[in-house]
């Protein structure tokens, strides 16, 4: 049982991060990002291929986690592979040691770095739920043939994007997701407790059942923010909070201090975990740092968050 | 109907470098919808073949160019006038009926891009991926397989913004359009539906259906 399941499942306050694989094979980075992240996490989540840009795969850097340690959590996304090559890597990532999985249909090849690919999508979030629980379920493989030996089995987890209009779309797929399987849930970064619990109470009502883990994404400066809103579906961040990123990189040139909207982004993601956890709202979060993983035991500090 | 669009006219003269004496095929019912293989067009390659020292010996319209027994007939005078090559008009299984038919080798004018509608007059629209599995019956009349880029069947992914998909920000969300329309028709509770994977067993190419019973 992973330590993610163990603290969800007795009620604990879940942590975990997000890691994105190097475009190459040298995981010296991520590993030593790890490492700072030991102890302080409940698991490390492996992207796969996030935003379709081509990295090493979440199998092959779970793998180097597992062997220094950590405690990964393999993506899975529907664009790339078929569902034979999905349950095929669930099988190699159980051999691992691996027992956590996000399922996640995956965004289009064409909005990524190699836009020649051809979108597989023979199984989105839902199916690849079902098509393991089933498999759990029933010992089979995807074709109803009968898996060798012990048939492994995975903690699994969605996402969701709260800030979404007709939300009922999305707490519809929700649902599915958990009927599939899906004991636990990632949302896409939330900025504003207010929309965040207008969705909780949204979901609470469709009777869905699942721990939800707020998204959280530290912001390193005003530019980021605004791209973000503009670009990443689902992003609303404040424009309150854009300007104190803005005053705050006024402020370091006119001091000649670099790095100050960066670490006013570290207390505002401290302050919205503090706030999350105080209020009882959802029962843990997700640290989405984008490359900035060495700041998330310092996040988690200043938010007053000790895992164990 | 099948939309079609033109190839380049430098790539169909590079199919037909090293043959002299043509024959058109034109279609009369998807191509002459899309305005890529009427007789206006086919009036216009003929003038354009000559116009750059082809022989065009003869040109044909088949009402459809898909039904193998309409084409036999129309290619007949073909053969007769000597044709070398035929440029055939026509979507590409057009083309290959007309390819079936002749003992020459025959030229697609056209691409073939989907199964889609006519929205108006040089607006054509993708809608169906001939999936042989149709869920229009509970997605409101909108086929999800084709007007969402991921041909999701559950739902939404989380990829659109204001109503509009992530691949393509021309191109309206599937699941919001079969939101909307399921809402206007009362039939809301449809949305709620899993829908069962079929997977892709029964479309192993190429199909072939026989009602005749033999």
């Amino acid at each position: 049982m992973s330590l993610l399941e163990k603290a969800l499942e007795s009620g604990k306050f879940g942590v975990t991060a997000e890691m994105a694989p190097p475009k190459g094979y040298d995981f010296t980075e991520q590993l030593e990002s790890a490492k700072l992240l030991n102890g302080k996490v409940h698991g490390i989540n492996v992207t796969d291929m996030q935003s379709a840009s081509l990295k090493a795969s979440s199998l092959g850097l779970c793998i180097k986690l597992k062997e220094a340690g950590c405690e990964p959590i393999i993506q899975m996304t529907g664009r790339d592979r078929n569902r034979m090559a999905i349950m095929s890597d669930i099988f190699s990532a159980a051999a691992f040691g691996i027992d956590t999985m996000l399922a996640l249909t995956g965004d289009h090849p064409v909005v990524g770095d190699c836009p020649q690919s051809k979108p597989v999508y023979d199984l989105d979030s839902v199916g690849i739920l079902n098509m393991l629980s089933t498999m759990e379920a029933t010992g089979k493989d995807c074709g109803g043939n009968d898996i060798a030996g012990e048939t492994p089995k995975f903690y699994k987890g969605a996402a969701v994007t709260p800030v979404y209009e007709p939300q009922i779309l999305q707490i519809n797929k929700l649902r599915q997701k958990v009927e599939a399987g899906a004991k636990y849930i990632q949302t896409q970064g939330i900025f504003d407790l207010d929309s965040f619990k207008r969705f909780l109470e949204a979901a609470d009502k469709a009777g869905i059942k699942a721990h939800i883990m707020a998204g959280i994404i530290p912001l390193k400066a005003a530019g980021m923010a605004k791209y973000m809103n503009e670009n990443v579906p689902g992003i609303a961040v404040p424009q309150d909070m854009i300007d104190k990123l803005a005053a705050a990189a006024a402020e370091g040139k006119e001091k000649g201090v670099k790095g100050l909207p960066m670490r006013l982004g570290i207390e505002m993601a401290a302050e919205l975990i503090a706030k999350i956890k105080d209020e009882h709202l959802c029962d843990g979060v997700h640290i989405m740092a984008i490359g900035a993983e060495r700041n998330v035991p310092v996040i988690l500090e200043k938010a007053g968050i000790k895992i164990g | 109907m099948i939309i079609t669009q033109k190839k380049p006219i430098e790539e169909v003269m590079a199919l037909l470098r090293g043959f002299d004496k043509i024959a058109i095929m034109g279609c009369g019912s998807c191509a002459t919808a899309c305005g890529t293989g009427g007789e206006k067009e086919v009036a216009e390659m003929k003038e354009y073949l000559e116009a750059h020292g082809k022989t065009v010996v003869a040109t044909n319209m088949s009402d459809y160019c898909c039904m193998n027994l309409t084409v036999k007939g129309k290619v007949k005078p073909f053969i007769a006038a000597g044709a070398d090559a035929v440029v055939c008009m026509s979507c590409g299984d057009g083309v290959q009926v007309v390819a079936s038919n002749v003992p020459v080798p025959v030229f697609p004018t056209n691409n073939t891009m989907f199964l889609g509608e006519s929205v108006r007059l040089g607006l054509f629209q993708e809608a169906c991926h001939l999936c042989g599995n149709c869920v229009l019956g509970t997605t409101g009349g909108i086929c999800p397989i084709s007007r969402c880029a991921k041909s999701l069947i559950n739902g939404p992914c989380g990829g659109q913004k204001n109503g509009k998909c992530e691949v393509n920000p021309e191109n309206d969300c599937a699941w919001i359009m079969i939101y909307k329309r399921l809402e206007a028709t009362h039939q809301l509770a449809k949305l709620a539906q899993t829908r069962e994977d079929k997977g892709y067993k029964d479309v192993t190419y190429p199909r072939t259906i026989n009602t005749r019973g033999k």
